[in-house]
């Protein structure tokens, strides 16, 4: 954190000083850990049976805060008796479908109920639409007691005992002593006068059991009481500008502003099945027909109405997985025909960068805007392949556009930070030349569309015809009114336009239109909410008055967690929001994040539907049944609790389970994109990890074209210890090349003693710390660590695993001629054991399209 | 006579004669050291701004004059940042105002080996009769089973993370209107 966010982390500096413990967990000794109280050096790629030792030093020595947990989560919840955990079955748990290569959930759930996930694949949960989907849990399907051996606390004590400090000795490389000293840090400092809190980032998503990560740290943080309270969380720190922005209002194609799922095609067939299929019965998404009829109502205008379904049948459907690795792997196969990339340099920043290039290089067309070309724009004029001579530019066809683009400082518009805060920023000058925003660009090709499309009678073409397009140009460059678009993402009233001031203005009768739910109230009474600066030294320490945060300007979700069930404060010290009983209503130093007149005695009366089945001591009000989720009984697609499994490429077997790696993970099976042995391979001995250096910033496009960043951080490098460094004769300074069976790069090589062997099983095991920021333009260059790494990836949201996989380290510069798998096809090493990551139950998963390997069948079979 | 303190030009009798003993105030300030000022007090105008690196949203503010930014600098008032930037925000200054900055529209046609400036609005044509060209050429209006598609594979999008949340909803809400569905971001790695 010291290190990627380092004005963040004065807040964690200055919580030392006032006596926190800080303690790091990370391969790598870095600026973070020299402040730490606590460096926890662990194996790349294990921390869930690091953070699954704590939950069971949690519980076993009965560190749990039980008034917290018995009313806040599902622990009480009885599970259906059809559940076998991976203790049952070798890493397996119950409902493993060979045929699909998938699992079926069904077994997972509660007892006698059904609950639909507040995110995640919903599709794969609900089944077919049932009134009653999402129903409360009746007082028969809970225990109180926590004893009954099939609720939740009972299930998750099982699952996780084997997870002792020896076990995570033998797995983590960490020192049982060292793991007991975290343990007890943090249950030492939680309860009703303290929280304890966890900050992470991509470290712990990028792997093919990312999301399962994060739900372990949820489960510690259920467990202690630390969730909707002040000082509590887990925070997940961003690392651009407005990526919780681009989550939010998603440029990503699975979802719809607001959260709201993209069409399927099999089952949203229409509004009433899409409605039917993702509204949940009861908590806070029984409210989504409201969400989805306003947005439409923003997008379509006057062509939105009740007798053509607001225009739902304009939406693209999806078929199955369209992300990121899926895309490019069609491109590489010639599927797609045009691209375009806004402020992003997918040839160095994502996985396996000569296979994302051989992509590019399938395409009829591509758009490239940023501040100067990238790799990713000059890909067909000297990237790796193209020098070694594997490909000449005279071979690729795509035509390629680089337009420059404005910055910050040239537009208005706003960022949604870490922390959910929108951010205006103000356009202090005019762009130079021919640079303009991605406003400017999108907005005006929308134009010229719509001119394009102008005489067309076609069906396919009335979404465009129909687009509500109309937003105020500015100036002689024709800026589009950046502020009028947040009017339209805010919503307002029809036909009057009066802003609306709460997503609970929202309507499902045509008379609001509202761009994404979640933000309504930024531009409260017209007013941009998001550009309010009175300065923090002038508020409370909440500084409610500064930008504005979602939802309703909520600093600190599920905030009712931080009162007890009475609905006062757990204690003085961490006071936060409460319930004021002479005035009726939640109060407290922020926006109260519950139904603002619901008492903390409120119980649901029989039959309740929607927001009022949520009782007075449910503070997640976004689940169905009010209560955090200790075990996810549906919405993940690899297993209700998490459980340890090895990287696709790792050194170790399993030592838990027979089961080697995640079960549900996604594969591209092609020539391009070889894997080594899934553990102790010996091309490929160490583990590699990726990550980001202070002074520069991801694939370098924002970076590496600066020269006072280039001087402090010149040039790329890896690290490794000194042991390391003997082991395979490498000096400090000199060059060393590390490689995978996909590629090779060179580096400097920093010998130090930040990295350092781990003891694990009676073996020396080495990590290698690999920046990635570098490649061959900008003013500073270097190889791209991308170069290393696979398509592989997490099924539940299909993100990569680049921070833990298998490598070999020789010294000396990578040598010339060709190398790059997705160039020349490698010819497999041979000659030694090829160890299954599979259960035999597991083996034989389908290949689909483009190579794809997945378990997620039922949503690809009409792909 | 008014007392006039700068001409006691011996700074020990300054201290004294102002009650400043610790010549660590105003005594210390000989007639030049007055008479400095910022550089940046001679802005036109201080703009609010955020800066555009990582997810702390540290406050900044934009000094310009005649209509160019002479510094970036941390704003103070912000409660996340309190005036503070890192390396790479201290940098914004650079990132905006540097020579790497390309201001032309660049054109690579099929197979060439060089690039070619071509003008702002020629292009934007361009791109806008390849889109419509590619959308009617890959259009999937439904599935063998008869589901509605209503799409095009034949397009995609990658990129997000650094723009704004206006201009995140222009292109999701135009490219979704497209039939585009392969839109993603740098939240996807």
């Amino acid at each position: 954190m010291a290190e990627c966010h380092p004005v963040g982390f004065q807040w964690v500096m200055e919580a030392k000083r006032r006596g926190a413990t800080i303690i790091h967990v990370d391969p790598r000794f870095t600026r973070t850990s020299a402040v730490a109280d606590l460096h926890v050096p662990i194996r790349a790629g294990t921390d869930i049976a690091f953070l699954g030792a704590i939950v069971n030093y949690i519980i076993s020595n009965d560190r749990w805060f039980r008034e917290y947990v018995v009313n806040y989560t599902n622990a009480p919840a009885i599970i259906n008796e059809k559940f076998q955990d991976t203790e049952d079955l070798d890493g397996l748990f119950s409902g493993w479908d060979a045929e699909k290569g998938q699992y079926d959930t069904s077994s997972w759930g509660y007892e006698g109920v059904e609950v639909s996930p507040a995110a995640g694949h919903r599709e794969m949960f609900s089944g077919e639409p049932r009134s009653e989907r999402g129903a409360m849990l009746s007082a028969e399907k809970l225990d109180p007691t926590l004893s009954d051996p099939r609720c939740v606390f009972q299930i998750v004590k099982r699952h996780y005992s084997r997870y002792t400090p020896e076990m995570v000795e033998e797995t983590c490389g960490v020192p049982r002593e060292l793991f007991l000293k975290v343990a007890e840090a943090l249950c030492e400092n939680s309860g009703r006068d303290r929280t304890s809190a966890f900050c992470y980032a991509v470290g712990w998503t990028q792997h093919t059991v990312g999301v399962q990560y994060i739900r372990t740290a949820a489960i510690i943080q259920l467990l202690l009481g630390n969730i909707g309270r002040p000082g509590g969380g887990i925070m997940a720190l961003r690392g651009h500008s407005s990526i919780q922005g681009s989550t939010d209002i998603p440029t990503l194609y699975n979802m719809l502003p607001g959260y709201l799922p993209m069409p399927k095609a099999t089952y949203d067939t229409d509004l009433n099945k899409y409605v039917e299929y993702n509204k949940s019965a009861t908590g806070w998404w029984s409210e989504f027909p409201k969400y989805i009829v306003s947005l439409l109502k923003a997008w379509y205008g006057e062509a939105a109405r009740p007798d053509n379904d607001w225009c739902y049948g304009y939406l693209p459907h999806i078929t199955g997985d369209h992300s990121h690795m899926v895309t490019v792997a069609a491109m590489a196969d010639r599927m797609v025909k045009g691209y375009f990339v806004m402020g992003e340099n997918p040839a160095v920043g994502s996985m396996n960068a000569a296979l994302q290039r051989k992509g590019l290089r399938g395409l009829d067309w591509l758009v490239v805007r940023d501040f100067a070309p990238t790799e990713t724009a000059e890909f067909w004029r000297s990237a790796p392949e193209v020098v070694r001579g594997e490909v000449t530019p005279e071979q690729i066809g795509t035509e390629v556009f680089f337009f420059p683009c404005s910055a910050h400082t040239e537009k208005d518009g706003s960022f949604t930070n870490t922390q959910r805060l929108l951010q205006w920023h103000h356009k202090a000058i005019e762009p130079p030349g021919d640079c303009r925003s991605e406003l400017h660009f999108v907005y005006h090709l929308g134009k010229r569309l719509k001119e394009l499309y102008r005489h067309s009678d076609a069906a396919k073409d009335r979404p465009i015809l129909d687009l509500a397009w109309n937003y105020r140009e500015i100036g002689e460059m024709q800026e589009p009114d950046a502020e009028e678009v947040l009017a339209e993402i805010n919503g307002y009233t029809l036909p009057e336009r009066n802003p609306l001031s709460a997503y609970t203005e929202v309507k499902d009768d045509g008379s609001t239109a509202c761009g994404c739910w979640i933000y309504c109230g930024c531009r409260k009474d017209g007013v941009n909410q998001t550009a309010r600066r009175k300065p923090g030294s002038e508020q409370d320490w909440v500084a409610l008055q500064w930008g504005w945060a979602w939802p309703a300007n909520r600093r600190l979700l599920y905030n009712r967690a931080s009162a007890d069930p009475d609905g006062n404060p757990w204690s003085e010290r961490k006071k936060y929001v409460w319930w004021d009983a002479a005035q009726k209503k939640w109060t407290g130093f922020d926006t109260p994040d519950f139904i603002a007149t619901r008492p903390p005695d409120y119980r649901p009366p029989e039959g309740a539907e929607g927001i009022a089945t949520l009782s007075g001591i449910d503070p997640f009000i976004m689940q169905a049944e009010g209560k955090g989720w200790l075990y996810d009984p549906s919405g993940l697609l690899d297993g209700p609790l998490p459980t340890h499994y090895e990287p696709q490429e790792s050194v170790l077997k399993n030592p838990l389970y027979g089961q080697q790696c995640n079960p549900a993970r996604l594969e591209w099976i092609r020539r391009d994109n070889p894997y080594h042995k899934a553990w102790g391979d010996p091309h490929y001995p160490f583990v590699a990890t990726t990550y980001r250096l202070t002074e520069h910033h991801t694939a370098g496009g924002m970076s590496r074209w600066l020269p006072w960043l280039n001087e402090l951080q010149p040039e790329m490098f890896i690290e490794v210890s000194p042991e390391l460094a003997e082991l395979r004769g490498l000096e400090n300074g000199g060059w060393a090349t590390v490689s995978t069976i996909r590629g090779e790069i060179e580096a400097r090589v920093l010998v130090t003693e930040r990295l350092r062997p781990l003891n694990i099983q009676d073996e020396v095991l080495h990590q290698v710390g690999i920046p990635y920021h570098w490649s061959w333009i900008g003013r500073s260059t270097g190889d791209a660590a991308n170069e290393l790494t696979a398509f592989v990836a997490d099924p539940n949201v299909s993100i990569e695993e680049s921070k833990a996989f298998s490598v070999n380290v020789v010294a000396g510069r990578r040598p010339p001629g060709p190398r790059a798998a997705a160039a020349a096809p490698l010819t497999e090493p041979s000659g030694f054991e090829d160890p299954p990551r599979d259960l035999e139950a597991v083996q034989g998963k389908p290949i689909g399209h483009h190579g794809l390997r997945t378990g997620k069948k039922e949503l690809t079979e009409e792909g | 006579m008014k007392f006039d303190l700068n001409k006691l030009v011996w700074p020990a009798l300054r201290q004294v004669s102002s009650g400043d003993v610790a010549g660590l105030g105003k005594a210390s300030f000989s007639k030049r050291t007055a008479s400095l000022k910022s550089r940046l007090s001679d802005a036109d105008r201080v703009v609010p701004s955020v800066c555009p690196y990582c997810g702390v949203g540290c406050g900044q503010e934009v000094y310009v004059k005649d209509e160019k930014i002479m510094d970036i600098e941390g704003d103070y008032a912000s409660p996340i940042s309190r005036g503070c930037l890192c390396p790479k925000g201290s940098a914004t200054m650079q990132l905006v105002t540097g020579t790497h900055r390309h201001q032309k529209v660049l054109y690579r046609r099929p197979y060439g080996t060089k690039w070619e400036e071509i003008p702002l609005q020629d292009a934007m044509d361009m791109v806008a009769v390849r889109v419509k060209k590619a959308r009617d050429a890959t259009w999937e209006d439904q599935t063998g089973k008869g589901h509605p598609l209503r799409r095009t594979l034949g397009i995609a999008h990658l990129g997000g993370a650094t723009l704004d949340n206006e201009e995140n909803y222009l292109i999701k809400k135009l490219f979704t209107s497209l039939g585009m569905v392969q839109i993603e971001n740098q939240a996807r790695i």
